[in-house]
């Protein structure tokens, strides 16, 4: 049913659900920041009025860049992330998905990172180069870990790498967050999503008060509104996929819509919460975090997995 | 455009330029982000780049040193662009206008507000922004 298909990747796990979802939950983080730092905050349509106003400013193409990778960069980066999270909601709100969607998702959020440099580096700005040049460096500080606790939740649904069947054997056997390894492996995954997200402590690319901006320093106008609607949409992706492989998915009858949302507020307020009381790490320290710490902790975790615990 | 204008006027992200300054008005802009003022209430945000500016936040004396780069930034800027003078020596020189290294060109950028003051109070800031938000809204 092509129809359907076309349903489903640009309205509801897709698109519109996604684009609106993750405004709204970026709303709900700059108000909890704000109040976490006793000031108002923006109101409820503000992310709106960003994105449209973003919509029809100027868009200044750089002289001495390269301009076809500059402008595709953050259109095909919101393309790969309406796939993903199209992916995500078809396994977790349908039960459907196809063999090994776990490991297409995994190479289709590193070629989102990948976007993220080639936009920063075709620019010829001398700080967008050092963002991406800190783009690469984060992305292979956390890649390891972040494909390390990806693997714990298929070892122990007996080897399935189907989404779908993750999902069957936590609703049979209870979440996997109750046993050792997954709780290892959820918290691990939290930080990992801070690094992905490019989130403090781990805003290195970024830095705004130290490389204004980092890759995203020459964009303007529309271009720049798809990378902030990217940066939003990556806040019901993230948490999605950690729901999806630890915390047994959602249960929509009832009651269980209640937990959904509870479930989906915990890892947004976690992450928020972690956001506001950490200031930015160098560069080395992530990578000696999540190479030193992180990955050999998640390694252990795949241990405990195989034998069960 | 009206439906276009009431969305900008709701997210005016604001660069701040220092054109030669005292750094006293400068000192003053930091306030309005604080727990006191926070101007996130309107919508307002400091960016880091002026590509990413609806406004550009002027101030001290403009120079023959720095009037040249102001412009260039000015530029830069994607439009529609905004420019708010903040303090005394953007509107009439203050102490300064006898000066012999002020640049006499009085049209290096285009202004749209001026806040006078030395420097300005925050509440006074406040009150010059919502003035633009309110020509924008009609």
């Amino acid at each position: 049913m092509i129809g359907w298909k076309i349903f489903y990747l640009l309205v509801f796990p897709g698109l519109l659900f996604t684009g609106v979802l993750g405004l709204i939950v970026g709303w709900v983080d700059r108000k909890l920041s704000a109040r976490l730092q006793f000031r108002v905050g923006p109101p409820f349509f503000q992310n709106f009025n960003d994105f449209f106003k973003l919509l029809g400013k100027e868009t200044i193409i750089v002289k001495d860049g390269i301009k076809s990778v500059f402008v595709a960069a953050p259109l095909a980066a919101f393309g790969f992330l309406v796939l993903i999270s199209t992916m995500i909601g078809l396994a977790l709100f349908f039960h459907e998905g196809f063999g090994g969607d776990l490991f297409v998702i995994m190479y289709l959020l590193m070629i989102f990172s990948v976007l993220v440099i080639l936009g920063g580096s075709s620019t010829g700005n001398v700080y967008s180069s050092v963002g991406s040049g800190r783009e690469i460096k984060l992305l292979l500080a956390d890649e390891l870990a972040f494909i390390l606790i990806c693997l714990i939740p298929i070892i122990k649904s007996g080897y399935q790498i189907q989404l779908r069947s993750i999902l069957e054997v936590q609703s049979v056997q209870g979440p996997f967050i109750g046993s050792v390894s997954g709780a290892i492996a959820f918290i691990i995954g939290i930080l990992c999503i801070q690094a992905k997200m490019a989130l403090p402590p781990f805003h290195i690319p970024d830095a705004e008060t130290e490389i204004v901006g980092g890759p995203f320093m020459e964009y303007s106008g529309p271009l720049l509104g798809f990378w902030q609607l990217n940066h939003y949409m990556m806040f019901v992706i993230f948490p999605f996929l950690l729901i999806l492989l630890f915390l047994g998915g959602f249960n929509l009858h009832g009651i269980g819509i209640i937990w959904a949302v509870l479930k989906y507020l915990l890892i947004i307020v976690i992450m928020i919460l972690i956001k506001n009381t950490n200031p930015r790490i160098r560069i080395d320290t992530a990578l000696n975090f999540f190479w030193r710490y992180a990955a050999p902790l998640s390694f252990i975790g795949i241990i405990l997995a195989v034998f069960g615990v | 455009m009206g439906w276009y204008n009431k969305r900008l006027a709701k997210s005016l992200w604001v660069f701040h330029v220092s054109g030669s300054p005292c750094n006293n008005c400068d000192i003053e802009i930091l306030d309005l982000i604080t727990p006191a003022f926070d101007v996130e209430r309107f919508g307002l945000k400091l960016v880091g780049s002026v590509r990413h500016a609806d406004v550009i936040l002027l101030t001290g004396m403009l120079n023959q040193k720095i009037a040249p780069r102001i412009q260039r930034i000015y530029r830069q800027a994607p439009k529609p662009i905004f420019v708010v003078g903040v303090g005394t020596c953007v509107s009439s020189g203050c102490v300064f206008k006898d000066s012999y290294n002020i640049s006499h060109d009085r049209d290096i950028i285009p202004i749209d507000l001026y806040i006078p003051g030395c420097p300005p109070k925050p509440e006074a800031m406040i009150a010059g922004v919502a003035k633009l938000i309110g020509v924008l809204n009609g």
